[in-house]
């Protein structure tokens, strides 16, 4: 049940240099693959590029084979009310179950506002959150 | 011995010669070599008969690792030090008790020439591990009573401290890091106005690079020339003229060859200097090719010491002298291929920042190198480094690129870019 909330994130390694986020979006844009929502983190001289995508596999893949280094990594989309006291709300109860946030990023869409997590237990942040009234992004929403 | 007439020379060269091809004659390597040659020590009755005897590759001193070279057996080894290989393996040097006793002597003879002496304070600024530049100049140091400060490198600002307080008159180090020094020594606004004498080596260096080091340092500048292989430093060096190096002849025997045919150059030509030592115990060598690019000087000099080389003018391979350490771009390439994480590409780039040299490494992760972590790209850049460091004993800055970012060769790949100028 947990797994079918797990969202397949593509993580893109790129140099920290112009023009780079233009190249991937452009392979991606050719693919015809829409990307909800994405974040670039950045360390010495290199970044990784996270996106969630409506075809995952399909981003992997034409990335691959455009030479990027391309890997899927599990993260949760948590709806979050876009008012104040939203991020708290599912910050507290992730806090209360000792489950760390290793990274996130949030958009505000037509729907509504989510915040995209990376954390380091993944199914058992799945069960507290729908446990506690929260409302999360299904997988199958990429395909 | 340093003005010794030349016929006197040539008759104590041959004796040697003999001696040291009986030594080397003890060695599987060269019972091997001279055996494929179909030459025998006893064949050698004149020193133009070192033309008959195989050349001696570094290679082959790594196919001997580690102590596969030794003319003696290793308790009579007393020391041992280490230099760059090829690929993997260092070299390995061992020194008998006489053999350091020998190199003490050389290096004293090369302070002495230019007038050193117990009066004076002496910084031995550089590594003092399995490099053969800081123990040989300590000893040889100490040989001839200078009061020998073991400062080795590093703490640049304690270095300048210690040459103010201990009123230091001459000093040891790389070209760059005196330099390096003398930039230092500027920003906190000290003179060293007791330093008269500085002597450079482990790198090569051009006279503008002299001229800058003398206003800078208020020293007079002498190179240093000597490589593990022959003990280390000591092999030739300037006398007070600092027009060419006189090389020690009475425990070196030097030819100049072409290093493409292997055939002695002309009297005064410019090639690959190789070496037959004549007095080493532990590790004789036979016709050994050091690499380095230099002449015989024709003209003697005022002084009335032996024939002189011309200061170093490159490399007849592709050794880089990074910091004073020797580097072999196969070397980095043998850590790079055994990383599954690093993938088919890589360029070297050596450059010089405030003249300290700095190698940086852009590196193409491997398809299976990436999870899409941030931090793992960062612990694997630290790993990259570390095996390098091992390897080379040197510190790198690991780059990761993207694939295909870095330029594909057709035929012979130029993996390494040296942007450093001339010093």
């Amino acid at each position: 049940m947990e797994k079918s909330y797990i969202v397949k994130q593509i993580s893109i390694f790129s140099e920290n240099r112009p023009g780079r986020l233009a190249a991937i979006a452009g392979a991606l844009r050719d693919a015809g693959i829409n990307i909800f929502a994405f974040s670039i983190a950045e360390a010495n001289g290199f970044g990784v590029v996270r996106a969630l995508v409506d075809r995952p596999e399909d981003a992997h893949r034409t990335l691959t084979d455009l030479g990027f280094r391309v890997s899927f990594t599990d993260v949760i989309g948590v709806k979050m009310r876009d008012e104040p006291g939203g991020l708290s709300d599912i910050a507290a109860v992730l806090g209360d179950a000792e489950i760390n946030i290793e990274y996130a990023y949030a958009y505000s869409g037509k729907d509504g506002a989510v915040l995209i997590l990376r954390v380091d237990q993944v199914e058992d942040a799945v069960r507290q959150i729908l446990g506690r009234g929260g409302e999360l992004l299904k997988a199958s929403l990429s395909r | 011995m340093e003005t010794i007439r030349p016929d006197d020379l040539a008759d104590l060269q041959l004796k040697r010669l003999k001696w040291s091809l009986h030594q080397a004659q003890k060695v599987g390597l060269y019972q091997r070599k001279f055996k494929e040659a179909g030459v025998s020590p006893d064949d050698i009755r004149t020193l133009d008969d070192v033309q008959k005897l195989p050349f001696t590759h570094k290679q082959e001193l790594r196919a001997g690792y580690p102590f596969g070279l030794f003319a003696v057996p290793l308790k009579e080894i007393v020391r041992i030090h280490t230099t760059s290989g090829t690929t993997g393996k260092p070299t390995v040097v061992g020194y008998t008790r006489q053999d350091l006793e020998n190199w003490s002597e050389l290096i004293a003879r090369n302070m002495s020439m230019i007038g050193l002496g117990e009066d004076d304070i002496f910084q031995n600024a550089v590594n003092y591990g399995l490099f053969t530049g800081g123990l040989g100049f300590h000893y040889g140091a100490e040989r001839i009573g200078m009061t020998v400060i073991p400062s080795a490198t590093g703490n640049t600002r304690r270095q300048i401290e210690m040459i103010e307080d201990f009123g230091v008159t001459a000093i040891h180090c790389t070209p760059s890091y005196a330099l390096h020094i003398a930039e230092v020594a500027e920003s906190m606004g000290k003179t060293l106005d007791s330093l008269k004498t500085g002597i450079f080596g482990a790198e090569p260096w051009s006279e503008s690079m002299r001229t800058e080091l003398e206003r800078r340092l208020g020293v007079k500048a002498y190179d240093s020339y000597g490589l593990s292989e022959m003990y280390g430093p000591g092999v030739a060096f300037e006398c007070p003229e600092c027009n060419g190096l006189h090389l020690w002849h009475d425990c070196y025997l030097a030819e100049i060859i072409d290093p493409e045919t292997g055939e002695r150059l002309a009297p005064g030509e410019r090639g690959e200097l190789v070496i037959t030592p004549l007095v080493k115990e532990a590790l004789p060598l036979v016709r050994y090719r050091t690499g380095d690019v230099t002449r015989l000087m024709d003209d003697g000099c005022v002084c009335g010491r032996g024939q002189k080389i011309e200061r170093i003018t490159g490399r007849s391979d592709d050794m880089l002298v990074i910091r004073g350490i020797n580097v072999f771009p196969s070397q980095i390439e043998h850590v790079l291929r055994a990383l599954p994480e690093v993938g088919e590409q890589f360029i070297v780039y050596i450059d010089r920042v405030k003249h300290l040299d700095e190698m940086t490494i852009e590196v193409e992760m491997s398809r299976a190198g990436f999870s899409g972590e941030l931090q793992e790209l960062a612990r694997m850049q630290k790993g990259i480094a570390g095996e390098l460091h091992n390897t080379l004993g040197l510190r790198t800055a690991v780059k990761l690129v993207e694939q295909g970012s870095l330029p594909r060769f057709e035929g012979k790949a130029k993996r390494v870019i040296d942007r450093r100028g001339a010093i």
